[in-house]
């Protein structure tokens, strides 16, 4: 389990990015993380990666605390980042350099397979397409088989039709490991797709405003039963998340007037 | 949830024009013969063009001397230097010149390259080095080469460590500005992915930072190189005995300007073929860069 405590990030010029961020994702569930722009998104990922520190609360995933990149946690970022001098064997197998050879060429490949780019093996990132570049970072990020997955809006660069393919190839993967997946969208067809449950942020401080369940079985086509309904839901909190927060003076006012 | 096969996604799977495979090269026969056709042509038409400009002046001026138009005795005609060189080359003095030449080019290059790489490193990879390197070698690099020969010949004598060691400070400054802008300039997300990864300092180094910055410190090699051969001929200059500067010198107190011309003639060629042979040695490692050709 994932257990975000407290969260909070204050920068040093003052500025405070997150405020008691309080989280609890189970083993094997999708969440999605979903707001504005300047909520905190990122933010949030960037502490749960180790990749920057929190100034206050803890991270804890199954009861170990994070305080700095770990082994069981992975990251797939905005863009694909793949480093251009390894082929794509090299760079799926990046992180699992200390496994037997074997093994390790065992889980690129089936990694390759799933992704639908064995034949690409061989090849350069630079001969790859943007979306083909960041089939080969999800499937660098899961053949480390890690427990806790963060995916930084990864899509979103994409066009539909890349993104559709890809939520299947992320999907696929994820079924092998089931790790807890936490990821930042903007897109809330995205995260019903996705996601089991979506957070809700909000700006200025970044804080969670709301917590909503989807339950729509997988696969999840845009055209099922219930997932309007879902998006519908996110929208609306999201539209409350958007809106600035009312002052005690405000609703003391508002409760005389009426 | 069904992946979409590779074969639908029609624009992902095809590979921009031009690309090059790290293995197992797929390629039909009939458009790998094709291919090699018309790279024969390109290098074909390319030795054409380079070689209009260099044998129209020489046809040209052989021409003018031959017909009385000019006299030769400043600018020998062509036939007049090819006599030199052939005389040079048949007496073996040519290779002589030439090896020392070239010896003092590799040991001070070699040197010159190794001090900017490791001073490179040092000054990209830590701000307190660079803030007390960087300064002192910045001015450095701008007092002209020919400002040092004074002091190496009161420091290292008239022989060979003086010349070798004036080479090498041509060669240190490029390669030493290549490497730290070289480290400086490394994609901060590449680096990012490292420490996601939880690269030790050493791995990250090996890793990442090594293969990052090799392109430009390749360039840097290169510019390096060519400066090393621009500082032999000041080095040849302070008394040697033997050497293409040697030579450059000797046909100007001889007056024999078909000497110095041969001599001029062999040093580009010279150049041109360690250039070649350092960029044919070290391309391979640098073929996943998508910029090769502009860069080389």
């Amino acid at each position: 389990m994932l257990t975000l405590s407290h969260l909070g990030k204050t920068y040093a010029d003052g500025t405070r990015a997150l405020s008691d961020i309080n989280l609890e994702i189970r083993t094997g569930e999708i969440a999605a993380l979903i707001g504005g722009s300047g909520c905190g998104k990122t933010t949030l990922l960037r502490l749960a990666a180790g990749l920057d520190h929190a100034t206050g609360g803890t991270i804890s995933l199954d009861g170990e605390m994070i305080s700095g990149p770990h082994p069981a946690v992975a990251v797939v970022f905005q863009e694909p980042r793949l480093l251009p001098w390894l082929s794509v064997t090299d760079n799926v197998g990046f992180g699992i350099d200390h496994l037997p050879r074997a093994e390790r060429d065992a889980r690129i490949m089936h990694a390759l397979e799933r992704i639908g780019l064995s034949d690409h093996a061989g090849r350069w990132p630079r001969d790859l397409s943007g979306g083909q570049q960041q089939r080969v970072a999800i499937a660098r990020a899961l053949v480390t088989r890690p427990k806790l997955l963060l995916l930084d809006e990864p899509f979103s660069a994409l066009d539909a039709f890349t993104r559709a393919s890809l939520h299947g190839a992320l999907l696929d993967l994820w079924e092998d490991v089931r790790p807890i997946v936490l990821m930042v969208t903007h897109d809330v067809s995205e995260a019903v797709t996705l996601a089991d449950r979506a957070f809700v942020m909000r700006a200025r401080p970044g804080r969670i405003h709301d917590e909503l369940p989807i339950t729509l079985a997988r696969p999840r086509q845009q055209t099922r039963t219930g997932f309007e309904q879902d998006v519908r839901r996110l929208l609306e909190a999201l539209d409350e998340a958007r809106q600035p927060p009312q002052t005690e003076h405000a609703a003391q006012a508002a409760g005389h007037w009426w | 949830m069904a992946l979409p096969q590779a074969a639908e996604i029609h624009d992902e799977t095809t590979p921009p024009a031009g690309s090059q495979q790290p293995a197992a090269t797929v390629l039909a026969p009939n458009a790998a013969g094709s291919r090699m056709h018309s790279r024969r042509r390109w290098f074909g038409d390319e030795l054409t063009l380079a070689l209009i400009l260099p044998l129209g002046l020489a046809i040209g001026w052989e021409a003018a001397v031959s017909f009385g138009l000019a006299e030769g005795r400043l600018m020998p005609p062509p036939s007049r230097i090819a006599s030199a060189l052939h005389e040079l080359t048949v007496y073996g003095d040519l290779w002589r010149h030439v090896w020392a030449t070239l010896w003092r080019v590799l040991v001070g290059f070699a040197l010159g390259a190794v001090a900017g790489i490791i001073l490179g490193a040092l000054s990209g990879a830590s701000g307190l080095l660079r803030n007390l390197l960087d300064p002192t070698l910045q001015a450095l690099r701008s007092v002209p080469s020919i400002a040092w020969v004074p002091l190496f010949i009161l420091w290292f004598g008239i022989f060979e460590t003086s010349k070798v060691m004036l080479i090498a400070v041509g060669v240190f400054f490029p390669v030493y500005l290549g490497v730290a802008q070289g480290i400086l300039s490394v994609d901060r997300k590449l680096v990012e992915v490292g420490r996601a990864f939880r690269l030790s300092r050493l791995a990250m180094a090996r890793r990442i930072l090594l293969p990052a910055i090799l392109p430009e410190t390749l360039t840097a090699l290169r510019s390096g190189l060519g400066l090393g051969f621009m500082f032999v001929v000041a080095a040849e200059f302070m008394g040697a005995s033997e050497g293409l500067g040697y030579l450059l010198v000797d046909g100007q107190q001889m007056g024999m300007t078909d000497q110095i011309v041969a001599a001029i003639i062999a040093f580009a060629l010279l150049g041109k073929a360690a250039d070649w042979l350092l960029v044919s040695l070290t391309s391979p490692l640098i073929r996943w860069q998508d910029t090769v050709r502009e860069r080389l």
